[in-house]
């Protein structure tokens, strides 16, 4: 079956590299044929990537050790769950995602533009192979996924507990998708210079794909986030770690170009810039892909000694110094066909808030790459930690969601000033009602920043609901129907539009998830026996009892051996139970005794949260264990010999004997204020962009229209 | 003002506020930074009451835990020279003997006094690595 998948990249490399040459040659000489056979041959591409992924997949469910990749990172103990998903716990697996999710990303946008785009697409193919083409050629050449051991292990290693959690099954998958897809905009603005046709014909032709990949990207980073916050035993759910940073990176700069494309459709302006924000925002995704296996910079993501990184980093010189080539050469093709008006014109809150979207990566590219700076200049390997980044991001962020509100309401060309204070006085308004209310009713003036933040969110969700509550009763006087309905058709005849202001409202709402539970959370860490208590922001908490148990680890991660503790947090007359516990794997090094190395390997929190919209209680546990030794020392030597049924009864023993007789634990919990918020801001975002993304049955009617049209047209000049 | 004056001083204005906001960014950011040093740095000579952050490898057997008090030795990711840290507060789920951690704080009269849950370990997914070494 290896061999299978090992015939599956080289034919798909070959397929890739032939790609390329089929799509420049029928480019250059205008053969038709040639353009068909390059495009199909991407779709051949993508067969084959879905013929490799379904082998190696089946060597995870099947347990086949023969597979390197499967002995490393799965075991015949693993939940199925978790099979499917070691896949892309290992490096040589992840690139086989990429290459899958890029080939068909690839193939469905060529199959969409077949009958258009005819002199840009052939190009853009060429570009597509080669960036599939570099993937393949990473695995053919460095890191096969398909490498068998010559002597299969009975036994495989076991997917890297810290993974086992739901969201690591569509977090990676998500993050690539996102990454991936902005390959496609990327290769149709080359294609487009390359051909000098810089109109917004690409723009359109490829604007969903952005979407597509924006909201994957975006979505990726939520359940990333989502995952530190409830699985990590830090509490946390952004770190600046440098793999994060990655990620948002080409997030921000993909939303300064889904904005600044309006300007160009609508105005022919800021066309270097456009061209310039796509080519930096697939430069940063390959930064991200790049960052996590070169091992430059320290970070919880890196995989292990990479052996591709100067690879990548060639390819990412090859990919800026052939774009920067491009667009020099381009210039006299890029100049703007309008000026800009006045400053107090769409055009530029949308130039202003791509400027701030700009600044916020460079300040955050700044930071991460901090290390590899300072010992550029100075010698001294240094490095800024999470403050520097909260102080400096802080208040681009404001300005940010500030920008969210006002935009919008400004026209295009020049707004006249009646027209500005009519729109936004009712806002304005709500956000120094919320204001004050807030100064009188909380104590959120301890920290200014944050009440900034409230303010601007109100003025966010002012906006759009003013917005959507204008257009509905200007619908309901044209047509007479009932509020919900007219509501409906507004935002299905206008989805770009308001899809767009639900983007902005779930941002806002994401925002005010933030401000509140950075600025007012209150974090306890402590160390306590049984029956004693402790508070934790307005909690009164005690610690029950501990738990003990073997082989019923409530999350399902197939770990041997829990322990934990029931705590009851009472706050007011609202009493809940938690039982946060901590998931003990065996360690596979041959150091450790038969029954010590169930306690000596890894070791992962499972944090127990109560969500809630107005707080969540975040708690986890780190049990002691060390009192346990002796005996499990004195077990080692005595039951060594013993059959595993025996062995199993001694486990059981020792760990009912941490049950009965606990020492301190060390606990943390958090109250943290509107931290779901975040989650379901993040939400409301992803479903803004869907229905931005959706086709509107309109243009879907258009496109029926014109492909008849042209069908007329070639049966009538056939006649 | 005539529209061409009126572009250039926009575009002056402009670049000098860039050039304003690097600097900050600059400033700011090598004032907040921490150095990275390994043991073998510090022992070589480290300012009395500067913050570093000292990375390397937990020495074996030398990890001991009093209370909610953990003492250990770090040592030279690839040399000998250790030294000794105190640290409070959270430990890291994949903190073992032999792996790579970082930690920041300062140093006094010879011992690496560390922040409240500053310790990093690096790399979870090298452990499958570790496995096959040993």
């Amino acid at each position: 079956m290896a061999g299978l998948g090992s015939a599956c990249l080289l034919v798909g490399l070959l397929t890739a590299v032939y790609a390329v040459c089929a799509s420049l040659h029928g480019a250059r000489s205008g053969s038709r044929a040639a353009v068909v056979s390059g495009r199909r041959a991407i779709y051949c591409v993508a067969g084959l990537m879905v013929t490799a992924t379904v082998v190696l997949q089946s060597a995870f469910l099947r347990s086949d050790f023969s597979f390197k990749l499967v002995a490393e990172g799965s075991s015949t103990d693993t939940p199925t769950f978790y099979k499917f998903t070691a896949m892309w716990a290992t490096q040589d697996g992840s690139l086989l995602l990429w290459a899958l999710l890029m080939s068909l990303f690839a193939s469905a946008v060529l199959f969409a533009t077949r009958r258009s785009l005819r002199d840009i697409a052939p190009y853009a193919t060429a570009v597509l192979g080669g960036i599939a083409g570099f993937f393949l050629l990473l695995m053919v050449g460095w890191e096969n996924p398909f490498t068998t051991l010559a002597v299969a292990p009975v036994e495989g290693a076991g997917l890297n507990p810290l993974l086992r959690h739901p969201a690591m099954m569509i977090h990676p998958p998500m993050l690539y998708t996102g990454y991936v897809g902005f390959a496609i905009p990327f290769a149709f603005a080359i294609g487009a210079l390359i051909v000098r046709q810089t109109g917004a014909d690409w723009i359109r032709a490829t604007r969903r794909f952005a979407l597509i990949a924006w909201t994957f990207l975006g979505a990726g980073i939520m359940l990333g986030a989502l995952w530190s916050y409830s699985e990590l035993g830090w509490g946390g759910y952004w770190a600046w770690d440098p793999v994060e940073n990655a990620s948002l990176m080409p997030w921000l700069i993909g939303t300064a170009f889904i904005h600044s494309i309006m300007v160009q459709e609508k105005r022919g302006m800021l066309k270097v810039w456009n061209v310039s924000l796509i080519v930096s925002t697939f430069v940063l995704a390959l930064l991200g892909t790049f960052l996590v296996r070169s091992g430059i910079l320290d970070s919880i993501h890196a995989f292990g000694a990479s052996t591709i990184g100067k690879q990548f980093l060639v390819f990412i010189a090859v990919v800026i110094m052939g774009s920067l080539a491009l667009i020099v050469s381009r210039l006299d093709d890029l100049r703007s066909e309008a000026k800009l008006d006045s400053l107090m014109s769409r055009e530029a809150f949308f130039l202003v808030n791509n400027l701030v979207l700009v600044g916020l990566c460079v300040v955050i590219f700044w930071g991460t790459f901090f290390p590899l700076i300072s010992e550029a200049l100075s010698g001294d390997e240094a490095s800024v930690g999470p403050p520097w980044f909260n102080r400096v991001t802080t208040p681009l962020a404001l300005v940010l969601v500030a920008l969210a509100a006002i935009g919008p309401m400004v026209p295009w060309r020049r707004a006249s000033r009646s027209g500005l204070v009519r729109s936004l006085r009712l806002p304005v308004a709500v956000a120094a009602i919320t204001l004050v209310a807030l100064l009188a009713l909380t104590d959120s003036a301890d920290s200014p920043l944050a009440l900034v933040m409230f303010c601007f969110v109100a003025l966010v969700l002012a906006v759009v609901v003013q917005e959507l509550a204008r257009g509905t009763a200007a619908r309901r006087t044209i047509t007479g129907d009932p509020w919900p309905r007219a509501l409906g058709q507004l935002i299905s005849r206008n989805r770009r539009r308001y899809g767009g202001y639900l983007v902005h409202a779930g941002i806002a709402i994401l925002f005010l998830g933030v401000a509140a539970s950075s600025a007012f959370q209150e974090q306890r860490d402590v160390r306590l026996s049984p029956g004693q208590s402790f508070e934790a922001g307005g909690y009164d908490i005690t610690y029950v009892r501990p738990t003990a148990e073997v082989g019923r680890d409530s999350a399902g991660t197939g770990a041997p051996i829990t322990f934990g503790a029931v705590l009851r947090a009472r706050r007011g007359d609202e009493v809940q139970t938690l039982r946060p516990s901590r998931n003990y794997y065996p360690s596979q090094s041959s150091e450790a005794g038969p029954i010590g190395r169930f306690f000596e390997g890894e070791a992962t929190s499972e944090v127990d949260v109560r969500w809630g919209l107005r707080r969540d209680l975040w708690a986890a546990v780190r049990p002691d264990i060390a009192e346990l030794e002796p005996a499990i020392r004195e077990a080692d030597a005595k039951f060594a010999g013993s059959r595993d049924d025996v062995q199993a009864i001694v486990i059981a023993a020792i760990v009912e004997r941490y049950r009965e007789d606990a020492p301190p634990a060390t606990f943390r919990a958090i109250d943290s204020p509107l931290v779901s918020w975040i989650w379901i801001g993040g939400a409301i975002m992803i479903l803004g962009a869907l229905i931005a993304i959706w086709p509107s049955p309109q243009t879907r009617l258009r496109r029926v229209t014109s492909v008849y049209a042209a069908r007329l047209g070639k049966e009538l000049s056939q006649a | 003002m005539d529209p061409r004056r009126k572009r250039k001083l926009r575009l002056f204005v402009a670049l000098s506020a860039a050039v304003l906001l690097a600097g900050a960014l600059v400033y700011t950011s090598f004032s907040a930074s921490t150095q990275a040093k390994q043991p073998s740095d510090l022992l070589a000579g480290a300012e009395q009451g500067r913050s570093y952050e000292l990375t390397g490898k937990v020495v074996k057997d030398s990890v001991d835990k009093d209370g909610d008090r953990l003492t250990f030795r770090i040592r030279d990711r690839d040399g000998r020279e250790s030294l000794p840290v105190t640290y409070a507060g959270v430990v890291p789920d994949p903190f073992r003997e032999g792996r790579e951690v970082i930690v920041s704080g300062q140093l006094e009269q010879g011992t690496f006094v560390a922040e409240r849950d500053s310790l990093i370990t690096k790399c979870p997914s090298k452990f499958t690595e570790d496995e096959q070494s040993t």
